[in-house]
């Protein structure tokens, strides 16, 4: 079988691995080789080392401390959202749960924001705040803790649906006999939750907790479309901050690049922290 | 004997009672969670109050309907009414400002070819490499789980500027950027999913005289169903709302796709025209819920499948 199968190799691998090298190794590895030279378009690199990794921090013998206010805003986002999503998401899902009436129709309510894109998002919260924060003459780019809770609003109303669902399918797992033979053995639902429900969704939970985190972390459009980094790029996530630099300023691709790499080495290390937990997790059960 | 008698009224009586309290509960919680959904949609119903506004009053009188309270008497709230409602004007513009038909077909064009390219071709690469072993098969699953892990920033300058390169800056040449792109998710889902398939089955067809393609279209085709909906799903979810690889890859003077004509309403200096803004939000919202509303099942499933994997 496998003799056969393998001269079919064009057919079966050749289409997408060509499209993968288009879209993701070579843009990938020379956009690693770019990070180490100066250039403005993919042609005129000319190779400066480590100068535009030096260059996030120091800036003409100044310390420059935007790359770093952004990197502590952006974790402080990813934080605060990961603990009000997941907890809230996981609320709802042990409610709807219960069987209650209306659950199918309250699902539907909870989970339709995440299918509308983050631009689209953006722009009706922005609405929505403006014209509540014009009664007190501010708006939502007064100040960057206005901008950050804008965006923890905006994230959380997008997300807290598609991590109910995966709560709900997670609590759905847990073997029926397991919650009956607790029951019998007296269990009240405050001891159910602590010791049954919570350690069974373990996995689940690890799984949301990321989910969320790299959502955070890599959180752009809502950025770019309710603050737009303002004010002053006080409220510019990483994402942001980085297609401002290779964007915003001509001659700067090259630390935008270096900015990247740094970006993709941080959500590099979250996602093998999040790997190591879930087949932990997985051989325990 | 009596005593077992008693013993279990008293169960039944208990459970009855807990029974009871369960259903006032879930009447409570009823009647909290339709508040709550009713509050989580408002935003959207807001928008869709507003976009029929005069722009002057979105932002005068954004949650309520007339610009006169009602106890000044009804004729004066509903001359006030009249005043701050537009009818369509709003819609006429937007359509006009944002060509929203064409971006709302170039953004259908592209997420279904995209997907379809997606899921056509990742089946096939996963069902390849899950049944040829070798370092070659080996190497292309572990580039798919590296770039799973690489954020879109890293790449997009180089990414951008190649797709000039090669001529890929229209609606038929995304779409290979986002098969490309798309590819690590999408095979690593469906390996997962060929390796459960027997192979007893393939090697059956095999006797019968198929050759590998008859036998990946014709047996194993039907029993990926459940993972080609999971992943057409989730995909699409990215490629419709995706705003910044289109934004930089396509030829953007000639080619918008929804999120992108969004964005673009909003101009250099910062402005917005809000009544245009609040129409076309709402076109972009309707055919999401209709689609929603269509497919809802598949939808939570492949959502609830999906992430039981990844």
């Amino acid at each position: 079988m496998d003799k056969t199968v393998k001269k079919y190799w064009p057919l079966f691998v050749l289409p997408t691995m060509a499209a993968f090298v288009i879209g993701f190794i070579v843009p990938f590895v020379y956009g690693l080789f770019l990070s180490f030279c100066k250039f403005t378009t993919v042609a005129d690199w000319k190779w400066v080392g480590f100068k535009n990794y030096t260059k996030i921090f120091v800036v003409n013998g100044k310390v420059d401390t935007t790359f770093l206010h952004s990197l502590w805003y952006t974790s402080l986002f990813t934080i605060v959202t990961m603990l009000i999503i997941n907890i809230v998401a996981f609320a709802i899902a042990l409610a709807l749960t219960k069987g209650i009436k209306g659950t199918n129709l309250f699902r539907t309510a909870f989970f339709l924001p995440n299918l509308i894109g983050g631009i689209v998002l953006s722009y009706i919260w922005l609405m929505i705040f403006n014209s509540f924060l014009a009664r007190y003459s501010k708006t939502i780019v007064s100040t960057q803790w206005f901008a950050f809770w804008g965006l923890v609003i905006v994230v959380s109303w997008q997300q807290i649906g598609y991590m109910m669902i995966i709560y709900i399918a997670g609590i759905q797992n847990i073997p029926g006999e397991l919650i009956e033979a607790a029951k019998i053995d007296g269990a009240n639902s405050h001891q159910l939750l602590r010791f049954v429900i919570i350690p069974m969704l373990m996995p689940t939970i690890t799984v949301c907790t990321f989910l969320t985190l790299t959502n955070g972390f890599k959180l752009f459009d809502q950025n770019l479309a309710l603050t737009g980094g303002n004010p002053a790029k006080q409220s510019e996530l990483l994402a942001l901050n980085i297609y401002d630099t290779m964007y915003g300023t001509t001659g700067w691709q090259g630390v935008g690049q270096a900015k990247a790499v740094i970006f993709f080495i941080l959500v590099a290390v979250i996602s093998l922290i999040q790997n190591k937990l879930t087949t932990r997790k997985e051989v325990q059960q | 004997m009596a005593k077992t008698k008693s013993v279990e009224n008293q169960k039944k009586a208990d459970l009855a009672v807990s029974a009871a309290r369960q259903s006032r509960h879930s009447g409570l919680l009823t009647v909290f969670f339709t508040v709550l959904s009713i509050f989580w949609i408002l935003p959207i119903i807001i928008v869709l109050l507003n976009s029929f506004k005069r722009k002057a009053y979105i932002f005068k009188n954004p949650f309520g309907l007339s610009s006169v309270p009602i106890s000044q008497g009804f004729d004066k709230w509903s001359a006030g009414l009249s005043k701050t409602f537009v009818g369509g004007l709003n819609y006429g513009n937007a359509i006009r400002k944002t060509n929203f038909f064409s971006c709302f077909g170039y953004s259908l064009f592209i997420t279904v070819v995209s997907v379809a390219l997606i899921v056509l071709c990742c089946s096939m690469t996963a069902w390849y490499i899950t049944r040829v072993k070798n370092a070659a098969t080996k190497t292309i699953y572990v580039l798919c789980l590296f770039s799973m892990i690489v954020p879109f920033q890293m790449v997009m300058f180089t990414l951008s500027k190649f797709a000039n390169i090669l001529h890929l800056s229209t609606p038929w040449g995304i779409t290979i950027i986002y098969l490309g792109f798309g590819a690590g998710l999408s095979i690593f889902m469906f390996t997962g999913f060929v390796k459960s398939i027997p192979l007893e089955i393939e090697e059956a067809a095999m006797i019968d005289g198929c050759n590998p393609p008859q036998i990946f279209f014709g047996v194993d085709i039907p029993i990926m169903k459940p993972t080609i909906i999971t992943v057409a799903i989730l995909q699409s979810m990215w490629v419709w709302n995706d705003y910044l690889l289109p934004s930089l890859v396509l030829d953007v003077n000639k080619y918008k796709t929804i999120p992108i004509a969004v964005q673009y309403l909003k101009q250099s200096h910062g402005q917005i025209d809000w009544g245009a803004m609040m129409a076309v939000l709402v076109l972009a919202i309707v055919p999401i819920i209709i689609f929603y509303l269509a497919a809802q099942k598949y939808i939570i499933e492949g959502v609830m499948a999906g992430a039981v994997k990844g």
